[in-house]
């Protein structure tokens, strides 16, 4: 039952999202129809439709993990765009002083620095709230714009490439330096990293030690208290984590896409993984999923202006409409248990009749 | 004028939940102006027959009737329409708000923009001919159990509920004050203003203050009469069925240990930053139950939440053996250090997990639980909390049920498994370990306390329950405004003389 459940109402809350993107679209000139048919197509209807959806998907499986994982802990974190964007500089830092070594190493490197950064980045924020009482949601908000400041200053100061004329950039990494494709395809290795990063944290939430403590600790601080867990650290640590995710998804987006560090890095990614932790429910599982349907979502945004006319902005409505339902269906939840009960019980007792 | 109390009749009540018929067509008629007993052991569906009554839930059968009429099922407001109201076993005051706040935002024709100056002289007005007084300022969120139980009864009141439900009302309020509240309500009933359904598991007061009972077993109507007619062994066969005699467990004599628990002039603050604990000295020795007796509110929630690491000490320490107490996991596990704290499903328990994962709380991070350094073994959590469950009684004994869904004694006893379960206990502090338990649950926990302290560990039993403690406690203390007022024994205590040290004339 609360297994349907917990299936059911994501779809019914994407399904009704979508009736209002339709009704949306309509007014703005289109024909409903015709753009959910254009959103699929652009976003899974060919091999090359998948394979720029799976680009989009692989930071957002990153991002989405940078809020679910601290949510098991309780904490509501919303900064995963400002860890993108201090990991990515990590990343690009890091990349930049280890051009002269090979480049395994230098990928290795880059990841670690993005990680550290990422995590470090999150795990403050969430530090503030647990130690000092001030909202993850708010310190978060504030750290983003903190980090987008912070690339702006690096790209047109220090780190800027003077060549990079009127769009700043990083000086970039050489080609050898950078990650690389699956061959025939323009689908980076990114992707694995988010894959992988996903199963990992659905095992550390499911099935370790550590997990159960994050599970009691966000479900009853007082009863973790009592029972000798160290709530503070558990927090923290899965701050940390989850900001690592978001710090690897701006290595990636660095050393994959871009290759340099620009303003790109700030594409909304992070956001977007909010969106797609609560659509998940918070379940690393759920985060495969779903940045792989969100993913084809953001890969169509492009199509829909082509096609039908309609603004750019437009897959930014569909985000919102679709955040709002989310939340909404939220409440939902449990309602259709008794429900469910009250007829089986009608039922049974037709039956005794 | 107030109206004369309606006329209510539940006709063939059931309730399922999942698979479980857990009230199964029982029926009820309640006359106006009655006092009405609904008695059951834990886990029986008092709670769930009157939620079924008030609207919260939908009945899956059956009718309520108010003067003959149906009622609309599932709509508490239309309960509350009828002048029916309820005060639920788990609090429902909003924590973060004054008493005044609550009472105000309860009723049901608020007005868009509130008149507080106006609320306040009518609040002022009502509460001059309360039974019993309360601040209206103070946050719900610093009062003790017996106080919000309190402003829960004086919100209907103050809402001039006619039909008055009150689902174990006075579990968390001592005897004196129960007596208090109940002969204030008993006062109305006569006066032919208001009608009680009052669930209780304590005889005293179905024998003190009610006209006539209700039994449930197992989700079925199993008795009913005047009280007149029945005396507590006759309800206790009918809430038991042939229950057989448990065996008691025997208070060996006293043999007192080595001093093991130890509090060095703790002081602590309440949530609003004044000093509740006032430097507490305490030595509990093996093999000794020490009881600490009070009225609600005189810092002993305060104390008990740093003795169970909720609350930081604003200075003095802990010591077992004389080593210093920290509440972390390695010195809980090393000074095998127990807490059995009030409210535990607010204090103790993870509501939205499972009654077996709730159980492993202590122990999840040991082998067998733990394997291979960091991997959970969830089948062991499973099979440690079938057992568990089956050695305490847990109702009912699916382990995978949100704890959060079980019934208030069921909740008790799962906590309770889980901090005995180990027969390693040498450290013990219960904060009223018995509210809202059966006669028999009572019992239990009595015996398990004791065992525990003939086996040489140190209990410390925090209870307003004052004859609780003297039936078990080796030594009481009396705590009155965040001190420790009195020492007595059971055998020398005086109750006059403890009565005036709660009441803080000393
Ligand atoms: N929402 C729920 N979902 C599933 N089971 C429930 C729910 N509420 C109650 N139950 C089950 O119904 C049974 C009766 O619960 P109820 O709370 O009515 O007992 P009670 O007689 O009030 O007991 P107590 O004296 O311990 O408060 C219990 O076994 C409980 O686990
Ligand atoms: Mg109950």
């Amino acid at each position: 039952m609360k297994r349907a459940e917990s299936i059911l109402i994501p779809f019914g809350a994407i399904a009704a999202g979508m009736i209002v993107f339709g009704i949306f679209c309509a007014l703005a000139g289109a024909n409903p129809l015709l753009v959910y048919a254009s959103l699929w197509k652009a976003g899974f209807g060919s091999w090359y439709s998948w394979q720029n959806t799976l680009v989009r998907a692989s930071p957002l499986l990153l991002c989405g993990l940078c809020t679910s994982l601290p949510a098991r802990a309780g904490i509501i974190v919303i900064g995963n765009e400002g860890a993108l964007v201090v990991g990515g500089l990590g990343a690009i830092s890091a990349g930049l002083a280890t051009l002269s070594m090979p480049p395994w190493f230098c990928l290795v490197t880059m990841g670690i620095a993005a990680m550290l950064c990422g995590g470090l980045w999150i795990a403050f924020s969430v530090a503030l709230q647990h130690y000092r009482g001030v909202s993850a949601v708010i310190s978060g908000l504030l750290l983003n714009y903190l980090a987008i400041a912070f690339m702006n200053q690096l790209i047109e100061g220090p780190l800027r490439d003077p060549s990079s004329l009127n769009n700043p950039a990083t000086y970039p990494l050489t080609p050898d330096h950078r990650l690389a494709y699956f061959s025939g395809t323009h689908v980076h290795h990114g992707i694995l990293f988010g894959v992988i990063a996903c199963l990992i944290a659905w095992i550390l939430v499911d099935r370790t030690t550590f997990g159960f403590s994050l599970k009691i600790s966000g479900g009853n601080v007082r009863t973790a208290q009592l029972v000798g867990l160290p709530v503070g650290k558990l927090v923290v640590i899965a701050g940390f984590l989850g900001g690592a995710c978001a710090g690897l998804a701006g290595m990636i987006e660095v050393a994959a896409v871009h290759g340099r560090g620009n303003e790109s890095l700030n594409a909304g990614y992070g956001y977007v993984g909010i969106l797609v932790a609560f659509l998940s429910r918070q379940s690393p599982l759920g985060v495969l999923v779903v940045s792989v349907m969100v993913g084809g979502l953001l890969a169509s945004g492009g199509m829909l202006q082509r096609a039908h006319d309609l603004p750019d902005a437009t897959i930014t409505v569909l985000q919102g409409i679709l955040f709002l339902f989310i939340l909404l269906s939220d409440t939902v939840y449990g309602r259709f248990r008794t429900r469910a009960h009250i007829n089986s019980g009608v039922k049974a007792n037709a039956v005794a009749v | 004028m107030r109206q004369p109390p309606p006329e209510i009749e539940a006709v063939g009540i059931s309730k399922i939940f999942g698979a479980l018929k857990v009230v199964d067509d029982v029926s009820l008629r309640l006359a106006p102006g009655t006092f009405h007993a609904l008695l059951g052991e834990n886990g029986a569906g008092k709670s769930t027959l009157v939620k079924c009554l008030m609207g919260v839930y939908q009945a899956d059968a059956g009718v309520v009737r108010v003067d003959g009429t149906p009622m609309h099922a599932g709509s508490p407001r239309e309960a509350r329409r009828h002048g029916i109201g309820m005060v639920f076993q788990h609090f429902t005051l909003i924590p973060s708000m004054t008493v005044a706040e609550n009472l105000v935002l309860a009723r049901p024709d608020l007005p868009l923009i509130i008149d507080w100056k106006a609320e306040f002289t009518r609040l002022r007005d009502f509460l001059k001919q309360a039974p019993f007084q309360v601040d209206l300022e103070s946050h719900i969120a610093n009062l003790s159990a017996g106080q919000k139980q309190k402003v829960e009864i004086l919100k209907e009141l103050y809402l001039e509920t006619r039909f008055l439900i009150l689902d174990e009302p006075t579990s968390v309020l001592t005897p004196q004050e129960a007596d208090e509240v109940l002969g204030f309500l008993r006062r109305l009933v006569e006066a032919g203003e208001l009608s009680v359904l009052l669930i209780t598991h304590k005889f005293r007061e179905v024998m003190a203050f009610c006209d006539s009972v209700t039994v449930l077993r197992r989700g079925r109507f199993a008795g009913a009469g005047r009280v007149t007619a029945l005396d507590p062994e006759r309800m206790a066969a009918m809430m038991m069925g042939e229950a057989p005699e448990g065996r008691r467990v025997d208070k060996v004599p006293a043999k007192r240990g080595a001093a093991l628990l130890q509090l060095h002039a703790l002081r602590a603050m309440d949530d609003n930053g004044l000093e509740a604990v006032h430097g507490i000295d305490l030595t509990v020795h093996e093999g000794e139950i020490v009881g600490i007796a009070g009225v609600s509110g005189n810092g002993q929630k305060e104390l008990l939440e740093v003795i169970a690491g909720q609350r930081a000490a604003t200075s003095g320490h802990i010591t077992v053996s004389g080593e210093l107490h920290l509440p972390t996991r390695a010195l809980l596990r090393k000074h095998r250090f127990f807490v059995l704290p009030e409210e535990p499903l607010r204090n103790a328990a993870v509501p939205r997990m499972s009654v077996a994962e709730n159980i492993a709380l202590r122990v999840f991070d040991k082998p067998p639980f733990r394997e291979a350094g960091f991997l959970l073994n969830r089948a062991s959590i499973v099979n440690f909390g079938r057992d568990m469950i089956q050695k305490f009684s847990v109702r009912p004994p699916q382990g995978d049920a949100p704890i959060g869904d079980l019934s208030g004694g069921n909740v008790q006893r799962a906590i309770l498994s889980r901090e005995l379960s180990s027969g390693e206990v040498r450290v013990l502090v219960a904060a009223n370990p018995c509210f809202g338990l059966d006669f028999k649950a009572v019992d239990f926990i009595h015996d398990r306390l004791i065992e525990t302290r003939n086996r040489g560990a140190a209990v410390l039993l925090v209870s307003e329950d004052l004859d609780e403690l003297l039936e078990i406690a080796d030594r009481i203390y009396v705590i009155s405004g965040g001190n420790l007022v009195h020492e007595t024994t059971p055998v020398d205590a005086d109750l006059a003389v403890i009565g005036r040290q709660m009441a803080g004339s000393h």
